[in-house]
């Protein structure tokens, strides 16, 4: 076994020091070293996004990233998204278009549709299938999780515009 | 009858006095919890001394088990145990997966750890539990396993050849169940038919991949002899039953607990080996041991579905008229089949449900179920719906074109006229009331019909091809104990709802049918809260703890509304009057005179508030010395409801697909999809509309991306996410969904099940999309998933 590795990062706002194995994935550390059981395991190799997290302000796989890579970094998860209103727009808009079934993949969608809102602002309904599509839902078929986005990005247009 | 659409209220009669919620679509309580990551799925749960186990698989599918040397793992850190077949089987029963209805049917004796001998890639044959799941996963690379290959029955083509191994000699041959039905008059049909249209469809196998794999933590508790199993479940009690007759404890000893579902599709509805294993590991511990699949072997263990090779042919005239169809099924299940639910009943369905929405005469069918060296199949959502219908569609529209007809036409001419009820359909199954005419109706008007034709028409002249598929259907839902129980599974066709009024005013219902996303939690809610007459926010759902709901069936053939929500209603109502008559003696008055309206007690001529719940319950539970001595408020209540009517009610409906094939690629666009579906009383428009979706796209991954590929020796090709493709958001269509409502007379609710009917008629309406793309070009496809390959392969281009 590898010498343990003792890292500093900010997740949620909040400083934590961390001694973990050089293999440790960061979804793992943060489910099973800081209890923060948001983030899910769906595949562990890096295809379905539901361990889709934020480091440093872009949504990366919990899974493909090692905790020691976040190292000094801001770490975001579903447990902190709501202290920021384009988030709290997504989770409410999910709830209003029943956006989730099984609630299993909900956290990376929100991760997702985050960075989509502010990355892509005037993205286009085909746009938002594209951008969504490194998550995996098998519940709703899509259509719903697609309305909530797009309509996130309609009531920003509104806000800016007025 | 009445037409509704999306978030329309219902227009049939009101259920309730003050219907506030049932039909309407309020937020769904637990929404708020699972957008804000505070779900607890059983991956969540940790205990205190709780360990973990990874399972060593057969790396084969066929194989004997020559030696287990597991020397050097069990001396890893944090190696706790490593066990095998032979040990757990001193304390766990092996079972034998089949039913009494099914004539003939056959299995062989199962294991939690295989015996002796493996029988398809991916059955579980050591168990190692350590202190974490990385320090098991460490000890997996350590154990010593041997083993020789055996010959292996792969193909189900060939299974039933004499020269193919026989699985399990003790059987005799590889055939699990076969089955024939024969209407009568079918050779002198096709005899006189003006066409007859044969072909051969094929479905490719596949599985449910539910997002969070399966998983359980069990805790044998041994000062108590009682086992806690937290589940990722559809049918707690069941389980219940299982464990207590496998491992020979009482069922009084056995709690099971459904938390947050991630996803179970019919996937989490079966007893799979390593289920028992974990059991059975924590009672040699003395220890929790919780079991998650990794996706990896999700995708051997999980249990496959829907591979099928069906011979069909229909005799049509001239003039529409559809005469009879045939049909020839084989389907192969894997070695064993699986407990307790049987792999025979999908193909069963398949026979039972050909040709369902017509009125043709005469129909014969043949179904072989095989045994074969695969990982087994069994029960995935629309079991047999999504084969049925596509072949019954697929001929039709075949037939169709054969007699130059528009595929709406035929369909308008053929199926069971909606004044026709109740009546059988050729099959032997009994339909209470579809409406089948009435939803082609609104299909033709939701998707504008002309108009599509006609714009596929004028891109038609511009060398592009799209495709129009309709496809017509029905779905089994609420079923009676015909289903399982008469067969002699213990699986409860009846559900319970326990009514509780606190002493706050609220009400608490305990409801024996769970939550895996559907909604039914939700729903119970609605319907309780009307039932009783208080608002949404006052009634608390408690599903999924066998210690603390009442007796019931769990979810599965899309029961929980239709049969879960009866008892719900039934209950409300019973406390609602039960409340009643504590009110009566509180305020000295009749309690006919009485009526609950929004939280209060009202006197029902003059509607005047004349006090409120919160003041019957401080009364009732704590001034219980104000009453009369003769007098004890019952203000807990429990209903019961079974569907004893017919074996089943039928639900119908209909779907569209709309899709671009671009003849150069063998790609496919799926542009649009629609569907009308008449579920009986709709309780929550949004939530229907979002299970139509949500099944429609599972039917989609089938019918043009999910298979699991299987080389000549039985191991699997695509085993993990990357490989095996399922629906992405960018590939998906909108999807249009429209209602027509006709309640069931069989419940007092009136609902029927909505869950699947998404599942069975997607693959149909796709195929005849893209055939319909490809007539011009000559082409045709018929074998599932729809793969650029394929649609290549059919226009000669490859």
């Amino acid at each position: 076994m590898a010498e343990l590795q003792t890292i500093r990062l900010h997740v949620n706002g909040h400083v934590h020091t961390c001694s973990v194995p050089p293999r440790l994935h960061l979804v793992d550390m943060l489910r099973d070293e800081l209890g923060l059981k948001g983030s899910h395991l769906g595949c562990e190799h890096g295809v379905c996004g539901a361990c889709t997290v934020e480091v440093d302000g872009r949504a990366v796989r919990g899974c493909l990233t090692l905790a020691v890579q976040a190292d000094g970094k801001q770490v975001r998860t579903v447990e902190g998204l709501a202290d920021f209103p384009d988030a709290r727009a997504l989770q409410e808009s999910f709830i209003k278009h029943n956006a989730l079934q099984c609630g299993f993949c909900t956290p990376g969608m929100l991760l997702a549709a985050r960075e989509l809102i502010q990355h892509k602002p005037d993205a286009t309904r085909e746009e938002v299938r594209e951008w969504m599509s490194g998550n995996y839902c098998r519940c709703t078929g899509y259509h719903a999780i697609v309305d909530a986005v797009c309509e996130v990005l309609a009531q920003r247009h509104q806000e800016s515009a007025a | 009858m009445s037409i509704t659409i999306d978030k329309a209220p219902a227009k049939l009669h009101d259920l309730t006095q003050d219907p506030r919620y049932i039909g309407h679509s309020p937020e769904r309580p637990s929404a708020r919890r699972l957008v804000q990551g505070q779900g607890c799925y059983v991956d969540d749960i940790e205990l205190p001394r709780m360990t973990h186990v990874v399972f060593w698989r057969s790396p084969v599918a066929h194989c004997r088990i020559t030696g287990i040397n597991a020397e050097f793992a069990k001396r890893m850190p944090g190696v706790v145990l490593v066990a095998d077949g032979p040990m757990l089987a001193k304390i766990c029963k092996p079972w034998v997966a089949t039913l009494g209805h099914l004539a003939g049917m056959k299995s062989a004796p199962q294991y939690p750890l295989a015996i002796e001998r493996a029988c398809w890639q991916g059955e579980p044959v050591v168990a190692i539990v350590a202190e974490t799941r990385a320090q098991a996963e460490d000890a997996m690379a350590y154990l010593q396993v041997s083993w020789e290959l055996l010959p292996a029955a792969v193909d189900m083509e060939t299974a039933l050849h004499p020269d193919t191994p026989v699985i399990h000699p003790e059987l005799g041959d590889n055939l699990c169940f076969t089955r024939s039905l024969d209407s009568g008059g079918v050779d002198e049909a096709f005899a006189r038919a003006d066409h007859v249209v044969s072909t051969t469809f094929e479905f490719g196998r596949h599985t449910g991949v539910t997002l969070e794999p399966r998983c359980q933590i069990a805790d044998w508790r041994s000062a108590e002899q009682r086992l806690t199993v937290y589940h990722s479940q559809q049918a707690p009690h069941m389980m219940q039953d299982l464990y207590a007759r496998q491992f020979s404890i009482a069922e009084s000893a056995v709690r099971v607990i459904c938390k947050d579902v991630g996803g179970s599709f019919g996937i989490k509805v079966h007893a799979y080996p390593d289920d028992f294993a974990t059991v059975a590991l924590s009672m040699m511990l003395g220890r929790p041991v919780k079991f998650v699949a990794d996706r990896l072997e999700s995708f051997t263990s999980d249990i496959h579905a829907r591979h099928h090779l069906v011979k069909a042919r229909i005799a049509v005239r001239n003039d529409g008229e559809i005469l009879a169809f045939e049909m020839d099924d084989l389907t192969g299940i894997g070695p064993f089949s699986m407990f307790p639910r049987t792999s025979a009943i999908e193909g069963n369905q398949v026979v039972n449900l050909v040709g369902g929405p017509y009125k043709h005469q005469h129909y014969r069918a043949k179904l072989d179920v095989v045994f074969q060296n695969k990982t087994p199949t069994c029960q995935y959502r629309g079991v047999g719906h999504p084969v049925a219908c596509a072949i019954t569609e697929g001929l039709v529209d075949m037939a169709a074109r054969a007699i130059n007809m528009d595929p709406m036409e035929i369909r308008l001419r053929n199926v069971i006229p909606d004044d026709a009820y109740p009546c059988s359909g050729i099959s032997g199954v009994k339909f209470e009331g579809l409406s089948h005419q009435a939803c082609l109706a609104k299909l033709e008007e939701l998707m504008d019909y002309k108009a599509l034709r006609a714009e596929q028409a004028a891109l038609r002249e511009k060398g592009i091809y799209r495709g129009i598929g309709i496809a017509a259907l029905i779905e089994l839902t609420n079923p009676s104990a015909a289903f399982y129980g008469v067969g002699g599974a213990r699986i409860a066709s009846q559900d319970g709802a326990t009514a509780r009024f606190d002493p706050n005013g609220g009400i608490t219902v305990l409801v024996s049918v769970g939550e895996q996303g559907q909604g039914t939690e939700a729903i119970y809610t609605q319907i309780a809260a009307d039932a009783v007459g208080v608002d949404m926010a006052q009634v608390r759902v408690v599903t999924g703890d066998t210690e603390v709901t009442p007796y019931g069936g769990g979810t599965w053939a899309s029961r929980g509304a239709g049969i879960g929500g009866e008892a719900v209603l039934l209950a409300g109502e019973a406390l609602r009057a039960n409340i009643l008559k504590v009110a009566a003696v509180i305020l000295k008055r009749d309690a006919q005179d009485l009526d609950i309206h929004r939280g209060d007690v009202i006197d029902i001529a003059s509607r005047d508030v004349l006090t409120p719940l919160t003041e019957i319950g401080r009364v009732a539970y704590f001034r219980s010395d104000t009453l009369p001595n003769d007098f004890t408020p019952e203000l807990q209540v429990t209903r019961h409801y079974a569907q004893r009517d017919f074996p089943f009610i039928f639900t119908n409906g209909v779907q569209a697909s709309y899709v671009e094939v671009d003849p150069d690629t063998g790609f496919v666009k799926l542009l649009k999809h629609w569907a009308v579906e008449d579920c009986g009383r709709v309780i929550n428009p949004q939530l229907v509309n979002e299970q139509i979706r949500g099944a429609i796209v599972q039917g989609i991954g089938g019918a043009m991306l999910e298979e699991c590929l299987y080389d000549s020796q039985g191991l699997m090709l695509n085993a993990n996410m990357a490989d095996y493709l399922v629906p992405m958001c960018a590939e998906m269509p909108d999807i249009e969904v429209a209602h027509i409502e006709t309640p069931t007379k069989s419940s007092k609710l009136g609902a029927k099940g909505a869950g699947e009917a998404g599942t069975a008629g997607a693959p149909a309406a796709v195929m005849n999309a893209i055939n319909d793309a490809l007539h011009p070009l000559n082409a045709q496809v018929t074998s599932q998933p729809f793969t650029p390959e394929k649609i290549l392969t059919a226009l000669g281009r490859v």
